[in-house]
């Protein structure tokens, strides 16, 4: 926001001099006239955003209230506490939280490994561009590439059998699994976390540590009352942008495992295509508790970061 | 200090065979479609497949349109918010974000809803106006990076003198937009264009859901149906995302590298 404010000054120090010259006979009607001309050019994006998402969702959100013939109810909200799709919600809970801790863990590490680790830094350019790619290799081609890894005949399941005698499969180890849907969501989570954090290690300043070792502090000291401190709102925030990221994804998870996983999502996408609920209102209200959910943690994330921001400056 | 280095070299160890693992599989798999020896027969399969053909163009085209139209849409709209409301930038920057807090599915969900056959506006009555809608629903996907990378080009320009010098010598508007501030947001016209690519190439649900042929759709029913085609797609596809976020880092290296040159 800060930002903001330069320009601003600018804006009345451009408009005052064409006061002075050419409003002093038609003041008010070339003030409206200016005014209306700035509001019609964001004109085409508010219509747009109107358009194509605003007005859709607020459709669905209101249509998540209201029976097919228009009568205002709950009903729609309470038949969501029905086992099905209560227990789709909370696999896709599972889901996300899971590869979003995973990715926020293993993330952090390798972040810190690029900061901190005093690794040669073409490691760290390296890390960040395949963390770029990586980061949008999402959707269909990840379910895959993972079912060429660790599926009954991926590299990996034949590579432990015929070197180890070990098969995968006999653990009770299945891709098309929550397991399995944990490890390949991870694929996207932790290369997003390394994108984000790694602004954040670098601010960590060099200060802080100096000084808290001259005060004759440890390692974990001062990891433990400096560094995390500091660091918790965007640890904490950027794992609540991989859980909303995770819970809104379908594409890898319905190419994965079908539709034998009942995860969120895919019961949405059933139900748009063939109506599987046998009520489209209560359709609406599944879509509402998915907004309701990554809309949450979006506003939490963006509070965190706010709070992150005030260390990076 | 001997301690930090060997833990950080171990992460990277765990986070190369992680990602490296099923790249290899994936390329490993793709190879032994012929039995007992590798070959590329697979992915000879699927270039000759008409249906890769096609639908592959197809997404290609509506990529196209996407970054066309949209480009169209988010540069004019973040160059008025600089240089006449800036008051309104946190309102327009909380809807670029929007699409990133509601999940595709939802929002294709309220189209199909909004705008079928049977309404005011019936974008899926028609193939064309389908299509429209697909263009239209890339663009809400690919909003939040095109308007940040564009926006991101244009806080490097100044936005107001440049607007005035070309009033001064008699531009008008179409020129200013055009031939002034195009020109010199193209860094983040380019690399918000590419992103935008790879996303639009693998996007799967608004392409399943409005039933058109574009290349996520394909993907998917390859998937169900084919053993190693797949993994050829998944090697094809992977090098797709590579390129164009390759393009990205090239055109902004060249961009950071513009105003010494021009020194």
């Amino acid at each position: 926001m800060h930002l903001a404010s330069p320009s601003v000054g600018g804006e009345a120090f451009f408009r005052l001099p064409q006061k002075r010259y050419f409003m002093t006979t038609a003041s008010s009607s070339f003030i409206d006239r200016r005014t209306v001309i700035d509001w019609l050019g964001i004109a085409p994006f508010m219509i747009f955003a109107l358009m194509f998402l605003i007005v859709p969702t607020l459709y669905l959100v209101m249509g998540a209230f209201f029976t097919p013939d228009g009568q205002f109810t709950f009903k729609n909200i309470a038949d969501l506490f029905t086992p099905t799709i209560l227990s789709a919600y909370w696999i896709s809970i599972k889901v996300s939280f899971a590869s979003s801790l995973g990715g926020a863990l293993i993330g952090f590490f390798l972040a810190w490994a690029i900061v901190l680790g005093g690794l040669p830094s073409w490691i760290r350019s390296g890390l960040l561009t395949f963390s770029g790619v990586a980061s949008n290799f999402a959707g269909v081609p990840l379910a895959f590439a993972f079912i060429a890894t660790l599926g009954r005949t991926g590299l990996v399941t034949v590579f432990l059998r015929d070197w180890f005698g070990f098969n995968l499969y006999s653990t009770g180890f299945n891709l098309l699994s929550f397991v399995g849907l944990t490890v390949t969501y991870m694929f996207f989570q932790i290369p997003l976390m390394v994108l984000i954090l790694t602004p954040a290690l670098d601010g960590l300043k060099k200060e802080w540590r100096e000084a808290s070792e001259i005060l004759g502090a440890s390692t974990w000291q001062y990891w433990r009352m400096v560094a995390f401190p500091i660091l918790w709102p965007s640890l904490l925030g950027t794992s609540l942008l991989l859980f909303a990221n995770a819970f809104g994804a379908i594409a890898t998870a319905y190419a994965l495992t079908g539709s034998s996983l009942n995860i969120v999502p895919i019961l949405l996408y059933a139900q748009i295509r063939g109506d599987v609920l046998h009520n489209p209102n209560l359709g609406y209200a599944l879509a509402l508790g998915m907004i309701v959910i990554t809309g949450l943690s979006n506003i939490l994330y963006i509070w965190l970061r706010m709070r992150a921001e005030r260390w990076q400056k | 200090m001997k301690m930090t280095k060997f833990f950080a070299w171990l992460a990277i160890a765990i986070g190369l065979i992680y990602f490296f693992v099923p790249l290899l599989g994936t390329f490993e798999f793709s190879l032994r479609m012929r039995r007992g020896e590798y070959s590329f027969d697979a992915y000879g399969s699927v270039f000759s497949d008409v249906q890769f053909q096609q639908t592959f163009g197809f997404s290609i085209l509506m990529a196209l349109f996407t970054i066309a139209f949209g480009m169209l849409l988010v540069v004019p709209t973040a160059y008025w918010v600089r240089l006449r409301l800036p008051q309104m930038r946190p309102v327009v920057e909380f809807v670029t974000l929007m699409p990133l807090v509601i999940p595709a599915i939802v929002i294709v969900f309220g189209y199909l809803r909004l705008y079928n056959s049977s309404s005011y506006i019936p974008f899926t009555g028609s193939t064309f106006g389908t299509n429209v809608l697909l263009v239209m629903s890339y663009i809400t996907l690919s909003l939040p990076y095109m308007y940040r990378s564009v926006d991101t080009a244009m806080r490097t320009i100044d936005v107001r003198t440049l607007t005035e010098a070309a009033e001064i010598l008699g531009a008008k508007w179409p020129t200013i937009l055009f031939r002034c501030i195009f020109p010199n947001v193209m860094s983040g016209v380019l690399s918000g264009a590419f992103i935008t690519f790879a996303i639009v190439m693998g996007e799967f649900t608004m392409a399943a859901l409005l039933n058109r042929p574009a290349f996520g759709p394909y993907l998917q029913l390859v998937g169900a149906n084919k053993a190693y085609e797949p993994s050829a797609l998944a090697v094809i596809a992977f090098a797709m995302t590579w390129l164009s976020m390759g393009l990205i880092q090239l055109v902004s290296r060249l961009s950071k590298m513009a105003p010494t040159r021009r020194a």
